[in-house]
């Protein structure tokens, strides 16, 4: 065992080294997120009856419930400031430990990097040994830095440990998972989207959980989200909870050593199988789609799952709004009305700031083609650079806009099961549809970028990273107007808001018809950077 | 012959660093062309060009009569190449990739495609991200001779190819040329270069320092002389174009330049020669004299 971890701690440093930006940020954007969110309510709700009202006005209403959790002491400051940031900031979290782990194994693996490092004096397991001390540490410390910063806006102490430590186990757990997927799939691509099942799939073991009022509540302790939401910061810090996810990392860790002992390098438990001799790819379109298929199949999954559970929970919302403070607190949850309509358009803009993600993704595939030296070998056939751009950018436009036309389907399906209202289908599929040009934007950006600066096109997820906090907390921290207007979501009409405004639709589109020449422009001047 | 590709001047920065300065290089068609170079000199950034994959800072570049840049989709209908480092689809099988490329190209012919992978011994149902780097170099290569083209630009095509596997490249290569094709191929290794080549371009630091026929370059290097001579008396070094020279007792070595061999013919008649043996310099030595040159013992 020891032999086989010779050279862990120079590849924690290597690890640090290549992460120290990308970690260092993260860690400060919880903290910081964590902090504003907690000063924000302070100032919101000074006294007890406000924020008792408010909470409880969150807990009656299942879509908020589902998307969010519940909020298990009305009376705690510390509750009401983080429920949105509880399960939601676990899930993120999460996904952040498994793209480190993830980076620093599978897919140093599948480019080689590692069978050089292997000839070296390092031991099998040491990678992923390094891989999950990295996680580890680094889930540790954004734990406890976001618990200082929630001290410092004003938070009981005792309670902010709790939180920063459900986070930090949360991301702890889906690490040591992480570690398991990097052994079983070959690809990186593959682990990474093992591991993101699991996080959606907790996150919405845990909504159905949360809105079973008297039904199978017990579903919720079945998600490592659910677990941070169990630990109940502010609102008894049952620290025993943590137990769950370090049960979970003691199991998955040496699950993933064992499965890494068994196999060879490159290899997973998952193998390839043989493919055609003969292929019938003829075109950079097919090529494309080939690439990205497997990707939308798993989005238009996961979005149909997600709208149909959203619609039909979607009817619960009550008319709890007796006071004006309510009202405005729910205004501050960027819905307009307490009416089912104002949360089924804050649940459909949710999915359209989060299916702009795979726009994003999509688009930046072209830089992660060409840096990886596919481009090179394409361009060389009569296959212009235009053509070439476009069918990934097609399928990224159009793959939006497809997810977008699944999303609005399944709610207004579940929503139709719920109440029997069959309107509900064309008036949810039309407001999806109204949120596809604010994700054309962003994806759009994506093709500025790579054709004027390519070796920058990961800053995309830095601006998406700074849309969805503006819009998500934005209303929350009274930001300034001008800086919402700067995210391209706040200006989607608000369907199935009767009072919807249309006015943003064309510029919207004309504005990602500019990204997308004046990106094409850069392109077709520009070298091939390797 | 007419010129296939003719580069003249070309100068190519990346920043601060330039790549290519003042390149010429020409090649005519129907020959095999090596273009030879250490790691560096600026082989893959030519081929590149050649791909309208780079633009060029200064100079003038023609390929198949084209602006390589400019007319990039039109030329590539004429054009296969086997890039450097051969990167692939890691979820395609060989067989997927080999298509694809052909039918890019404008479709491939089945029975040479059938009878390359033969030949090379791949297997092409297997995904590429298990492919060793000599098998995913068979992939381009095998897309590359069954597609239907005038023109092959390589970059270290053999590097990771097995002996075995290089000589049946050599074939290929040769059968390729006897079909009427041109090659272009980029390497450091001189020893194919010399098999393969009709003509040779020795690039440094992004000029070329030499080009011609193997023949021609062998006339710029020096000639190994070791002689056995009966009386050492007799003066060598003030004969032109002699170098390293070294006398003792019985023994005299030298390298010497073309026009030095009469007179030292000369000279080693009288000295008394019994014994004679001359090395024809190998490419691997012109090649050593260009990139040593700051070396004072050959300049």
């Amino acid at each position: 065992m020891s032999e086989g971890l010779a050279g862990t701690w120079p590849l924690v440093r290597l690890a640090l080294r290549r992460d120290r930006f990308l970690l260092t940020a993260w860690i400060l954007g919880f903290a910081v997120m964590a902090g504003v969110s907690a000063s924000a309510t302070v100032g919101l709700y000074p006294d007890e009856a406000q924020r008792v009202q408010a909470a409880e006005l969150v807990n009656a209403t299942s879509a908020l419930v589902a998307l969010y959790g519940p909020i298990y002491d009305p009376t705690s400051l510390g509750a009401l400031s983080l429920f949105k940031l509880t399960a939601f900031g676990a899930a993120i979290v999460a996904l952040l430990m498994v793209f480190v782990v993830v980076r620093h194994t599978r897919a140093e693996e599948e480019s080689g990097r590692l069978e050089l490092l292997g000839s070296v004096a390092l031991g099998r397991v040491a990678p992923l040994a390094a891989a999950l001390i990295v996680a580890f540490g680094g889930s540790l410390v954004l734990g406890l830095a976001s618990a200082v910063a929630l001290i410092a806006a004003g938070l009981a102490v005792q309670g902010s440990f709790a939180f920063g430590m459900g986070w930090a186990f949360t991301g702890i757990a889906f690490a040591a998972l992480a570690g398991v997927c990097a052994q079983v799939t070959t690809g990186a691509r593959a682990a990474r989207g093992l591991a993101l099942i699991a996080i959606a799939g907790s996150y919405g073991l845990r909504a159905v959980g949360d809105i079973a009022s008297g039904g199978p509540n017990w579903l919720s302790w079945l998600s490592p989200i659910g677990w941070m939401q169990q630990v109940r910061a502010y609102a008894g810090d049952r620290w025993w909870v943590l137990l769950l996810p370090t049960a979970m990392a003691m199991v998955c860790v040496p699950l993933a050593v064992v499965l890494r002992n068994r196999r060879d390098l490159d290899a997973g438990l998952l193998q390839d199988r043989p493919g055609p001799a003969a292929g019938t790819i003829d075109s950079v379109f097919g090529l494309a789609w080939r690439l990205q298929r497997n990707v939308l199949l798993a989005w238009s999954l996961g979005f149909a799952a997600f709208g149909f559970l959203l619609g039909s929970i979607s009817d619960s919302v009550t008319g709890f709004l007796d006071s004006p403070q309510a009202a405005e607190y729910l205004q501050k949850l960027g819905g307009a009305e307490a009416l089912n309509d104002a949360f089924l358009a804050a649940e459909v803009s949710i999915a359209g700031v989060i299916v702009a993600g795979f726009g994003i993704e999509a688009a930046t595939r072209m830089r992660s083609e060409e840096s990886g030296g596919h481009t090179e070998l394409l361009l060389s056939t009569p296959v212009s650079r235009a053509r070439w751009a476009s069918s990934h950018m097609l399928i990224a436009l159009l793959g939006v806009a497809w997810i977008m036309a699944v999303t609005g389907l399944a709610i207004g399906l579940g929503a139709t099961l719920a109440t029997g209202d069959g309107g509900r289908i064309t008036s949810m599929l039309a407001a999806a549809f109204a949120r596809v040009p604010a994700a054309w934007v962003l994806t759009a950006l994506v093709m500025l970028i790579f054709g004027w600066l390519p070796r920058a096109v990961a800053v995309i997820w830095g601006v998406f990273a700074l849309a969805v906090v503006i819009g998500e907390f934005g209303p929350l921290w009274d930001a300034p107007q001008w800086l919402m207007d700067m995210s391209p979501f706040v200006h989607s009409p608000g369907l199935p808001s009767p009072d919807a405004s249309f006015g943003a639709v064309l510029p919207l589109i004309l504005v990602s018809v500019g990204l997308l020449t004046a990106g094409f422009v850069g392109w077709q001047r520009r070298d091939l950077h390797a | 012959m007419a010129s296939v590709i003719e580069m003249q001047g070309v100068v190519k920065r990346f920043g601060s660093t330039v790549a290519l300065d003042g390149l010429d290089l020409e090649v005519e068609a129907g020959e095999v062309h090596s273009f030879l170079g250490p790691n560096g000199a600026g082989k893959t950034t030519t081929l590149r060009i050649l791909l309208g994959l780079l633009s060029v800072d200064a100079g003038t570049t023609s390929l198949l009569g084209g602006d390589p840049w400019a007319d990039a989709v039109d030329l590539h209908k004429k054009i296969a190449y086997v890039p450097g480092e051969v990167s692939l689809w890691p979820q395609l099988s060989g067989g997927e990739v080999i298509d694809l490329l052909g039918r890019l190209r404008g479709g491939l012919d089945a029975q040479r495609r059938d009878r390359y992978i033969e030949m090379f011994e791949l297997d092409p149902r297997k995904k590429s991200r298990t492919y060793s780097k000599g098998n995913r170099q068979k992939v381009a290569l095998i897309s590359a001779l069954a597609s239907d083209v005038p023109l092959l630009l390589l970059d270290e095509p053999t590097a990771g190819l097995d002996p075995l596997m290089e000589a049946r490249f050599r074939d290929c290569v040769h059968e390729f040329r006897g079909n009427g094709g041109t090659v272009l191929l980029s390497s450091h290794i001189l020893s194919e270069a010399e098999a393969l080549s009709d003509r040779v371009t020795i690039i440094r630091n992004g000029r070329a320092m030499e080009s011609g026929t193997l023949a021609q370059l062998r006339h710029l290097a020096r000639t190994k002389v070791t002689a056995s001579v009966s009386s050492a008396s007799i003066e060598f070094a003030d004969i032109p174009g002699i170098h390293a020279l070294s006398v003792d007792d019985h023994t005299v070595t030298c390298e010497v330049d073309e026009d030095g061999m009469a007179p030292l013919l000369a000279r080693l008649s009288d000295a008394g020669v019994y014994s004679l043996t001359s090395a024809q310099p190998t490419l691997e030595e012109v090649f050593l004299r260009h990139y040593k040159s700051e070396d004072p013992a050959h300049v």
